[in-house]
């Protein structure tokens, strides 16, 4: 412990990256580091067992998780502005509704990320695990980490992502009765039903939606030009 | 005789020692909890669906409703995020600012844990005592954002204005003689900053008064010593963070361990418990307030010394200002492109933590490049402490559930999020 209070972040994290190289690379494991972040991408085979060595090999002691999420990359980096083109033909507010295609993306749409600490080596880790678009199945961690266990639950909730190995993987978040996965790109904002009181029937009723979608500020990406930020990308 | 059959009970979700929307279903046997199942989420109102359809600054205000006890520290939380990806650095000012707030959030919301704790083991008293304190802290709040609770003071690149040169005072009513007015305003004649150090000056004594109501008190130990004991093995396991890991003896606060702002130029020490049980997370808590008070201190002390910028000059994220915006053609064309369309984040990922009053408060943002988050994922400290109900109260009495639940200071804004 004392020894990781004396060097610097940097210092930890370059070491740990190496370790990390040096264990799991051969593996299929593919690190990546950036904005003093370590990203290890796991094939979801290997889950559990990289993640009991992450907690109990000496060089590593992620004993405690941070968090789990699940992430669903459908329309990853679509724009729905075309700025060229608006800015050619003059102003308008070209928003295109065809947001999210959920089919897009390809056989690999989720992915759930896992974010770990060592309070005695003081460094972080980001593991991401891609999972199948068609039966999104990972494994649990619960018997790595028993935090898990609510995380696991909302992921589920929110993205219909199914741990297996899970004791009670029941939603979470949303209401009772609640149909659909709400993060999912392909579920709309405001939902597909609402509630009211119902007079007539003298309770509370669902009903599809009756407000309509709109976009008060389309998606839009474009280049920073900043000459400060270039630099220092060009530096690192 | 008759037998005696399990039962089982629902506690909540409307009830006065639940915290807001807990639902607790409760097996039985006796008085004594078999097994409890926390049904959350009666709260949830999609802040992290909500983000993703709206430009990166419009998110800020959401921030504080998460959290609702502690609204500048998630602030905090969410724009560091984004300053990570962005690569923007925060003025100075700005940082001591930030750091300053952040321990009035931390004593505003340990003022409020420890007066409902109180209340829910019954001790009426401290409760009052507590949101005394909690007003002149809300007033400060007030000076700076113009909002009581709900802040949106923190931006990315820094905050939002400086600190104010005048404390807003009490206004003679009907209500009020003279005499209660002075009173009153005797301590906000000068400046805000005036203002906090006599705050801080006044409350350690404060706390000594909290203290001598609860610490030594023959009820309040009765109730709380070896209650919902958290080995340090089991609270790693269980994910804990704050003041629940270092209640059970685990010396962690990124405070000190990684450093953000400028917390690592802050003279102040990290209170750890012994046995893990809820008077021991209550000993930690009350040093955290002496502790908070020392950092306040210091920022006070750095803050009238040192002027200068609150944010950053960098007008592709910060608004420039009102004048120039009047004057300059330029100025106003950022003026617009900010609060329209916002400003596009570099694609990649960030993780930031603070050391929020209940444990790590994390943002993990992913960006493709666009005005508006991909993905936001709030990690909430509360979360993770309430999915460890079950654990903490097994055995225990009907009667100790409501302790526990004090002990882990849940907030429902931030757990169903």
């Amino acid at each position: 412990m004392n020894d990781s209070v004396q060097t610097t972040p940097q210092e930890r994290l370059d070491a740990l990256a190496d370790n990390l190289r040096a264990q799991f690379e051969q593996r299929g494991c593919e690190i990546s580091t950036a904005l003093g972040e370590i990203t290890m991408v796991v094939p979801r085979e290997q889950l559990i067992e990289i993640a009991t060595q992450l907690h109990d090999d000496e060089l590593f002691q992620f004993k405690l998780l941070i968090d789990i999420c699940g992430v669903d990359y459908a329309g990853y980096g679509s724009s729905q502005w075309v700025t060229k083109e608006a800015s050619a033909t003059g102003f308008g507010r070209g928003v295109d509704e065809s947001e999210c295609e959920a089919s897009e993306s390809g056989s690999d749409r989720f992915a759930v990320v896992y974010h770990l600490l060592s309070v005695t080596l003081n460094h972080r880790l980001r593991l991401r695990t891609f999972v199948e678009t068609e039966h999104p199945i990972v494994d649990s961690v619960i018997g790595v980490w028993n935090s898990s266990d609510w995380f696991e639950r909302e992921a589920f909730d929110m993205y219909g992502i199914l741990f297996k190995g899970h004791p009670d993987l029941r939603r979470i978040l949303t209401d009772y009765g609640f149909v659909g996965h709400p993060l999912r790109k392909d579920f709309p904002l405001s939902g597909h039903v609402e509630m009211r009181y119902d007079p007539e029937q003298r309770r509370v009723i669902y009903q599809p939606v009756t407000i309509p979608a709109r976009t008060q500020m389309p998606r839009v990406i474009r280049e920073d030009h900043r000459p400060l930020a270039e630099e220092e990308s060009a530096n690192v | 005789m008759s037998e005696i059959q399990n039962y089982t009970i629902n506690l909540g979700p409307q009830h006065p020692a639940a915290h807001g929307v807990l639902r607790l279903v409760l097996e039985m046997d006796g008085e004594v909890i078999e097994r409890a199942d926390p049904h959350v989420g009666l709260l949830h109102r999609g802040t992290e669906k909500l983000a993703e359809s709206k430009t990166f600054n419009q998110s800020i205000p959401y921030m504080d409703r998460l959290d609702y006890m502690s609204m500048m520290c998630n602030e905090h939380g969410y724009v560091s995020s984004i300053e990570k990806l962005l690569g923007v650095d925060v003025p100075i000012r700005a940082q001591y600012i930030r750091v300053m707030f952040d321990e009035i959030t931390r004593i505003l919301n340990h003022l409020l844990w420890l007066g409902t704790h109180a209340l829910d083991v019954g001790a009426m008293t401290v409760f009052l005592y507590a949101f005394r304190e909690r007003e002149d802290l809300i007033d400060c709040y007030e000076a700076v954002s113009g909002a009581r609770m709900h802040a949106a003071y923190y931006r990315v690149g820094g905050v939002y204005r400086d600190l104010p040169d005048s404390m807003p005072k009490y206004e003679a009513s009907k209500f009020r003689n003279a005499k209660d007015l002075d009173r009153l305003n005797s301590n906000r004649e000068g400046s805000l900053l005036d203002f906090i150090e006599d705050f801080a000056n006044r409350f350690p004594g404060i706390v000594d008064e909290y203290e001598t109501l609860l610490t030594d008190n023959r009820i309040w130990k009765q109730r709380l010593v070896d209650i919902g004991v958290v080995s340090p093995e089991r609270a790693l396991q269980r994910g804990f963070s704050g003041p629940m890991l270092r209640g059970s003896g685990i010396e962690w606060d990124l405070r000190k361990k990684q450093p953000y702002a400028v917390y690592d130029k802050m003279d102040f020490d990290i209170p750890v418990g012994v046995n893990g049980d809820c008077y021991d997370r209550y000993l930690v808590r009350i040093e955290e307030f002496r502790q908070s008070t020392r950092i306040i201190k210091q920022c006070v002390k750095w803050l009238r010394e040192n002027p200068g910028p609150v944010i950053v000059e960098d007008f592709k994220v910060a608004p420039p200002k009102r004048d120039d915006m009047k004057q300059n053609m330029e100025s106003l064309i950022h003026h617009f492109k900010l609060f329209t369309e916002g400003y596009s984040v570099p694609a990649g990922e960030a993780y930031a933590a603070i050391e929020a009053p209940k444990g790590e408060f994390g943002c993990y943002v992913m960006s493709d490049g666009a005005n508006k988050p991909f993905r936001l994922k709030i990690r909430a400290p509360g979360f993770v402490h309430i999915s460890a109900m079950d654990e903490m109260v097994k055995g225990h009495m009907l009667a100790d559930v409501v302790t526990v639940i004090g002990t882990m200071d849940v907030v429902f804004g931030e757990i169903d999020r």
